[in-house]
């Protein structure tokens, strides 16, 4: 059959099971909008307000479901806006594929309007990419696509297009929907060499990352837990991997980690490194990082073993199956007295307080919509203070719960996931988390939610500074505020919210936070619906450990008056 | 640093080279030299890159590469013929020719192109064959130079 190439796009996209793509049209891609115009009843296209919204949505929309997320875009600055977006899918490693119009071949490398060369843009911050200069190439090149991103460790692959392959026929053959290339068999060896560290350890210490998520590992290493009788922590980018409410469960390890955590760490004998990354925010110091303890460190990907701490043992394979195949060679573990050593021990976790003109903490509010969704709404998250707080008083119960930019650190990430997980989860709440300063980066998208009745729940921090940077400044930089005080800002959420069709209420006091919440759940059957949370701007995210330094003794108090 | 020669075949598609090469850049690899050609099959092509790093920048350099979808095969080569190929013009005056093509007959290379005051030679052989002839030609001036920088074939 005889189609043309936008049609060809769409057909590809509907083998792959695609449901929904975000985008935005223009020039270069009115054949694909014309396609999906007349595919409308069986792929649903939803428009944001900036391409990188799109592109947060896509990447949302991935981490919620665990499909691969599709977003569109035009030529030239449609495509540079996605640039952020794919490479905040690319440092987390999310199935994203971009497809973005370009200027037809004759008018390639000429500075054509609206011509850029998004290939060689994205090279660095995708898994592949292409362009595609023959539409008899194009089937197969959109299939190719989905199957790297979703192979091996996943990430984002750009499809460029330019205008006359859209508009050009080729004969299209349907084909069955992309499966993931077959990870390459586990090493026995590998295998037999971490369970004999797990028999032998009398203090092991699982830390488990996104990899675990990626792979769809949970119950496996709900399993491993168990039968290793080892404490827990997951990564940032791990939130959900593991039953924050289990006993085993200890907090995030790192930067913003618990005191538990790293008392786990740096009295362990073993750990165990899942689906990680051993990211520097996580290691602080690496030299130091666990030097006590034997490391096994499990993921898909072999070139992040020893790129960022020397392990004793690798294993390579998709977390899932290596962790199958890991549990059934150990037996069953008993470690009572390193157990109540950390799990039992009380570590003096540090709690915030509000102050007399602003007694709400982030940590009530987050504490009150955990209890108030039983910990099963899906978080997502912009990205400093509020993100931290966020995953640290957030207790996720599943994978795929906790939605937030680890690598790149997106600020301007999290309203457009939240439309992505909301579009791919409808059933459940979906909750963006965001602090005044990221909020205003990208609150465009709350035109989206109104426009598309995508009913998230936007929850603002406001504390009218940019928190964690001034946190640093007031630690590192002698008190220089520079450029972190917004208080020449004067925005009335309430106003800015109902100009956009979104509901918005106000938290002030202490015994606002129940009823608001539960107003806005309520309103958040039916419509998208804004909280601003006012705070003091010197409410800090603690525990902390200075970039650079050793993981011990994170710092747990910062004394405003010092 | 130690110098590794790898062998990497990829694939011949639009923009390899830049991947291959903005991957050594991006992840602060040094490369020293690159060369690139097709192979019997079209579609695929031989790079030989000489890295300097340890042994665990050179496993890093491994397992990225790998990662790039073009790239089908990379080798650590410890066992191979490595020729490198080098076009020099030297000499200032007609007094020096006479030296330059001895030093030529030492390494036979030939002479290709004859000016009036300066001889251009081309050599193959190995890469610190090059470097001696090149170190002998200095005292008779180079007026320029293009080294291929080193291809490489393990041996069976």
């Amino acid at each position: 059959m005889k189609l043309s190439g936008s049609d060809i796009i769409v057909e590809c996209l509907l083998e792959q099971g695609a449901d929904t793509i975000f985008g935005y049209p223009g020039g270069a891609v009115l054949n694909i909008y014309d396609s999906l115009y007349k595919y409308s009843d069986k792929i649903k296209h939803v428009i944001t307000c900036h391409e990188q919204g799109a592109c947060h949505a896509a990447d949302g929309y991935a981490r919620s479901t665990g499909r691969t997320g599709i977003v569109l875009a035009t030529s030239g600055p449609g495509a540079t806006n996605l640039v952020t977006g794919i490479a905040t899918a690319y440092m987390d490693s999310i199935p994203l594929v971009a497809i973005t119009g370009n200027v037809s071949c004759g008018l390639l490398g000429l500075d054509s309007f609206q011509e850029v060369d998004i290939t060689g843009i994205t090279m660095p911050i995708t898994k592949h990419n292409f362009i595609v200069k023959s539409v008899d190439e194009l089937a197969d090149t959109i299939r190719l696509a989905f199957q790297i991103a979703m192979s091996g460790r996943k990430g984002p692959v750009l499809v460029d297009v330019p205008k006359d392959i859209t508009q050009a026929f080729a004969e299209y053959t349907p084909a069955p929907a992309q499966k993931p290339i077959e990870a390459a068999p586990l090493s026995e060896d590998e295998i037999t060499a971490a369970a004999e560290l797990i028999a032998n350890a009398k203090k092991p210490y699982i830390y488990a990352g996104g990899g675990v998520i990626a792979s769809e590992a949970s119950a496996e290493l709900k399993k491993l837990a168990e039968l290793t009788d080892a404490p827990v922590s997951c990564s940032l980018m791990g939130q959900g991997a593991y039953d924050e409410t289990d006993r085993r469960y200890i907090g995030m390890l790192g930067m913003h980690g618990t005191v538990k955590a790293a008392y786990a760490l740096n009295n362990c004998d073993l750990f165990i490194g899942i689906g990680t990354r051993f990211s520097d925010r996580v290691t602080g110091d690496t030299s130091v990082f666990g030097k006590q303890a034997k490391i096994i460190h499990i993921d898909i990907d072999p070139a992040e073993f020893n790129k960022n701490i020397d392990v004793d043992v690798t294993v390579a394979g998709d977390v899932k199956a290596v962790l199958s195949a890991l549990n059934a060679k150990i037996a069953q573990q008993s470690h009572p007295e390193w157990c109540e050593e950390v799990l039992g021990g009380d570590f003096g976790e540090p709690v915030q307080e509000g102050t007399k003109e602003l007694p709400v903490t982030p940590e009530a509010v987050i504490e009150e919509l955990d209890r108030l969704t039983s910990g099963e709404a899906i978080i997502t998250t912009e990205v400093g203070q509020t993100q931290m707080w966020a995953a640290q008083y957030y207790k996720c119960r599943n994978p795929r719960s906790f939605i937030s930019s680890g690598g790149l650190g997106t600020m301007g990430y999290g309203l457009g996931a939240a439309l992505g997980a909301k579009t791919g989860n409808p059933d459940k709440t979906v909750v963006n988390m965001a602090g005044d300063g990221s909020f205003a980066m990208n609150l465009n998208e709350l035109i989206s939610a109104a426009a598309h009745g995508i009913n998230i729940i936007e929850i603002v921090m406001n504390n009218n500074v940019l928190g964690m940077v001034r946190q640093w400044q007031r630690l590192f930089y002698s008190k220089h505020f520079s450029e972190t005080t917004l208080d020449a800002r004067h925005i009335d959420y309430v106003k800015l919210g109902e100009a956009f069709g979104v509901k918005t209420f106000v938290i002030e006091k202490t015994e606002d936070i129940t009823p608001v919440l539960t107003e806005a759940l309520s309103i958040s059957k039916s419509a998208p619906v804004m909280i601003e949370v006012r705070i003091d701007r010197d409410i800090n995210v603690l525990p902390m450990i200075p970039a650079g330094k050793p993981v011990v003794n994170p710092i747990t108090s910062i004394d405003l008056e010092a | 640093m130690q110098e590794y020669v790898l062998s990497v075949k990829v694939a011949n598609n639009e923009g390899v080279l830049l991947r291959v090469s903005s991957l050594f850049s991006r992840r602060c690899f040094n490369i020293k030299s690159l060369n690139a050609a097709e192979t019997e099959v079209p579609e695929i092509s031989r790079l030989t890159i000489v890295v300097a790093g340890d042994l665990r920048v050179l496993e890093q350099i491994k397992n990225q590469l790998m990662k790039l979808h073009d790239v089908k095969e990379v080798k650590i080569l410890t066992d191979a013929v490595c020729r490198e190929h080098v076009i020099v013009r030297a000499g200032r005056s007609v007094e020096d020719r006479r030296g330059i093509v001895e030093v030529a007959n030492l390494f036979r290379a030939k002479s290709v192109d004859i000016a009036e005051d300066s001889i251009m030679l081309e050599l193959t052989g190995k890469p610190e064959k090059i470097d001696s002839f090149i170190s002998l030609l200095k005292p008779f001036g180079i007026v320029k130079m293009v080294r291929s920088g080193i291809s490489a074939l393990e041996r069976d």
